[in-house]
């Protein structure tokens, strides 16, 4: 190890301790009752609309989309508009119902909605599938950034992470969790802008100079191969807009809000804060074009934001920079990781461990066991899966989500005549649809032309396949629609204030 | 279902003589008809319930009615429904099952089934509640005797619903009984504690008067069964508050609780008896000053609750006797809480109390974040 190392080191150390300090003692409430009332304070959307934006911007957004973009180009912008326009359908269609439903997972809501035990079973399944699928790019990343970082061997990354997370989920660590995640929001952000800032200025001090000029197609905004790239591209944005609602971490955090309104104000907040945070790094892929070409030779694009500042800027400088964004890229792995953990962790625990550990010893034994379930098994996929872009395989989470949980939750709350054979057929429609092209991609199948487009792009042709058996077996099994459908739905669509009110 | 599955073993292994499927057959269609029943008499109930009862007759219509009207059709001959009340009157009237021969029914349509009926009353606990009615081509007296029985069985499930409506009512009455329960003596003694501010501090009065017109508010509301923990905590802040105001420095109440868990649904009144308790234990060692804690959790799935004081304490066997409902103790609440804990969230659910003479006493709730079923 060198003196190189130094900084990404003191970084790294510096994160974790942080979290876990927060984590542990953090911000709670803790009061007489000569202040003011503690159940007033419940949890504000700007709060927990940081906290979701910490818990969302994983690897992906922080390392993926800069080196995507660098080697891309202008179609990969695809990637952000998508990340934070699916809060913008989860706004419109979603956020307010799914609150009001009262669910705190998404294999409740569909038992609500439909009072079957098989579909909540198969969700279960689906939230641990895809929560493992996006667990996966987390750990990979993280192996990435210790690499490059200070220089750790590769597996080093992935076992810290999945360590520190699992410490973290199974001490009960993460008590304010709300505090956490939206500390590592505004770290994140921090990390980003002001590298970016110095940078800029950098750049503009060395006389604004332009990338070297490649006609390449770089500033088109679809992919390239005519109808593929066509595609590829409607693909990507389906699974994107459409995928948002249905991930594990997300939905979770939605259950903090008091009520529905709050729910909306939450996700605008939100939109917001996306919106804000994935202005940056297209500007490291743009600076990426001019200081760093050298990296999209050496396949090494990822670690665009890792390298671009000590590529940029000598000595001190860049040493500190590479400190606050490595900081910032370790946060993401964290924050989605122990999001993500705490959520598959959560599920299995309802559904699985319980039962295997026996009432006797308690919720405590079955949710430790839980978490170890959760965090061990992609950790060792990240560590047999590998050359997979980070961004690439989110996406493929993305898919899946938006294969089976977007239908669900968005015939469940409009669609009054879904029934639960519906709802299985469809969800299993999407789920070994996506999920089959997910896991053969990961397992690095790809086959060239259409049949490589369609199965590392599954969402165009999965979601209308699911949404499609979803009405068309429910149609067929009218019979077995729920008899308390309409009653639900008027609870779900009736806003707070037409309530009782307060009293 | 099982019944059904006790078939297929059977089908499987040794064929069952006919006599054995008949009578599984007989018993799945009961089984199925069962859920219904057990909601009441009521038109849902009745409609989801008639056709397994159709199959379970053999006839070509079945209908239940109550003592009013008809409740549920199922086959052929539509055109009848509108007899099938008057009919129902035969059999309500006598309390006995009757026959109804091609005259009373007059049917003139051809191809009609429905030429005669047998109406058998539905009895619960002495009482006529309606009639289960089978229609056939001609009469016969096995069907008589199968209408019978048919009726027997649904006055049975009837009479668990009954069972079942009368226990809800009695957890009702108990919560209702806990909201009375909001002490004279609390009362009194409030009023007394403000009283004592009117000329001393009469802004501290003032907002104490309104703090008690607050809890009273919520303690008294009528409507719902659960409420958000944060209104629960709400009003036990506004309890704990009054308490105070009485003893001053002598209780010390400490509050934290993490905000991703007040917007759990709770059982109306699930906490605030348990904080009384407290209170009352805390207080009772005259020595020291009465420490109260109340800690919320996020435990991932579930919002993990303590209540602990440091007051003289219990014997574990009359708080185990409590929980068990023994009300001569004077824990009241507890054993109410747990029960109602238990009745809502299932029997992983109960209360855990920790404690022994001397030593203060810690309750601990855990209620999941989401259960079917219970919301605001």
């Amino acid at each position: 190890m060198n003196t190189a190392a130094v900084p990404g080191l003191v970084a790294v150390v510096l994160v974790t301790l942080v979290t876990l300090a927060i984590g542990t003692w953090g911000l709670r409430f803790s009061r007489t009752t000569s202040d003011f009332f503690v159940a007033s304070r419940t949890v504000r959307p700007a709060l927990n609309a940081s906290a979701i934006g910490g818990e969302y911007l994983s690897a992906a957004s922080f390392l993926g989309i800069a080196g995507l973009l660098l080697v891309g180009g202008a179609d990969m912008l695809w990637y952000p508009v998508g990340w934070t326009a699916g809060y913008l359908v989860l706004l419109v269609l979603v956020a307010a119902p799914l609150r009001r439903s009262g669910a705190y997972t998404l294999p409740d809501f569909a038992e609500a909605r439909l009072g079957s035990r098989a579909v909540r079973a198969a969700c279960s399944l689906l939230v641990v599938g895809i929560g493992w699928l996006y667990l996966i790019p987390q750990f990979e990343g993280a192996g990435l950034t210790l690499r490059t970082a200070i220089g750790a061997p590769e597996w080093a990354g992935p076992v810290v992470v999945g360590g520190v997370v699992l410490a973290n989920v199974t001490s009960g660590g993460m008590r304010s969790v709300t505090f956490v995640q939206a500390f590592q929001y505004w770290l994140k952000l921090t990390a980003l802008l002001v590298p970016v800032a110095v940078l800029l200025v950098v750049w503009w001090g060395d006389g604004r100079p332009h990338a070297r000029a490649g006609a390449d197609g770089w500033s088109v905004p679809v992919a390239g191969d005519g109808g593929i790239g066509l595609y590829t591209t409607y693909s990507l944005i389906a699974a994107l807009f459409l995928g948002t609602m249905g991930l594990p971490h997300v939905v979770v955090r939605f259950y903090t809000n008091p009520d529905g309104r709050a729910a909306r104000r939450t996700t605008v907040v939100v939109l917001a804060l996306l919106g804000l945070f994935y202005l940056w790094p297209p500007v490291y892929a743009a600076l990426g074009r001019v200081y760093a070409g050298r990296l999209v030779a050496e396949g090494r694009s990822d670690v665009l934001v890792l390298e671009l500042p000590r590529l940029m800027l000598d000595g001190l400088g860049g040493d500190l920079l590479t400190g606050l964004v490595t900081a910032g890229a370790f946060a993401a792995f964290l924050s989605t990781s122990s999001g993500l953990a705490i959520a598959v962790s959560g599920v299995l625990t309802q559904d699985v461990t319980t039962r295997l550990v026996g009432e006797q010893r308690g919720g405590v034994a079955a949710f430790r066991l839980a978490a170890v379930v959760a965090v061990v098994i992609p950790l060792v996929g990240a560590l047999l899966v590998r050359n997979v872009g980070v961004a690439q395989s989110v996406g493929l989470a993305f898919a899946v989500a938006a294969s089976t949980f977007c239908p669900l939750l968005v015939l469940g709350i409009w669609w009054r005549r879904l029934t639960d054979a519906g709802a299985l057929a469809g969800l299993a429609a999407g789920g070994l649809g996506a999920g089959g092209a997910a896991i053969a991609t990961l397992a690095g199948y790809s086959p060239g032309g259409w049949a490589g487009a369609l199965l590392g792009q599954p969402a165009a042709w999965s979601v209308p396949l699911a949404v499609l058996v979803m009405v068309g077996v429910s149609l067929a099994t009218a019979g077995r629609e729920p008899a308390h459908a309409r009653r639900f739905l008027v609870r779900l669509h009736t806003p707070e204030v037409l309530g009782a009110g307060p009293g | 279902m099982s019944p059904m599955r006790t078939d297929r073993r059977w089908r499987r292994g040794r064929l069952g003589s006919e006599a054995d499927r008949a009578a599984f057959r007989a018993l799945h269609q009961a089984s199925l008809a069962a859920p219904a029943l057990r909601e009441g008499l009521t038109t849902q109930s009745a409609e989801r319930a008639v056709r397994h009862l159709r199959n379970l007759l053999g006839t070509p219509a079945v209908a239940i009615t109550d003592t009013e009207a008809v409740l549920a059709w199922d086959g052929l001959g539509q055109h009848h429904v509108e007899q099938a009340a008057a009919v129902g009157l035969l059999a309500i009237e006598k309390g006995t099952t009757r026959t109804v021969d091609r005259g009373q029914l007059g049917c003139t349509t051809n191809g009609c089934p429905i030429r005669t009926g047998v109406v058998s009353p539905l009895v619960v606990e002495g009482r006529v509640l309606g009639t289960v009615q089978a229609f056939a081509p001609t009469p016969t007296a096995g069907l008589v005797r199968a209408t019978e029985e048919v009726a027997e069985w649904v006055s049975g499930q009837l009479a668990l619903a009954e069972l079942d409506a009368h226990r809800n009512r009695m957890i009702e009455a108990e919560v209702r009984a806990l909201r009375a329960q909001i002490s004279p003596h609390f009362v009194y003694n409030s009023l007394n504690a403000i009283a004592s501010f009117v000329r001393t501090d009469p802004d501290r009065a003032r907002e104490l008067l309104l703090e008690f017109a607050d809890f009273t508010r919520y303690s008294f509301r009528r409507h719902g069964e659960f409420t958000t923990l944060a209104e629960e905590l709400r009003s036990i802040e506004r309890y704990l508050l009054l308490e105070q105001a009485r003893f001053g420095d002598r209780l010390q109440v400490t509050l934290n609780v993490a905000p991703e868990v007040l917007p759990v649904v709770v059982p109306f009144l699930c906490i605030q008896p348990l904080v009384e308790n407290a209170v009352r234990h805390g207080l009772e060692s005259v020595e020291q000053v009465g420490q109260l804690t109340i800690v919320a959790h996020d435990r991932g799935h579930e919002a993990v609750l303590e209540v602990e004081d440091n007051g003289v304490g219990e014997d574990p066997d009359k708080v185990r006797r409590a929980l068990a409902g023994d009300a001569s103790l004077d824990s009241v609440g507890l054993g109410n809480v747990d029960a109602r804990l238990r009745a809502t969230f299932g029997d992983d659910y109960g209360l855990v109390v920790e404690t022994a003479p001397g030593a203060g006493t810690k309750v601990i709730v855990r209620v999941p974040k989401f259960a079917p079923g219970v919301t605001v």
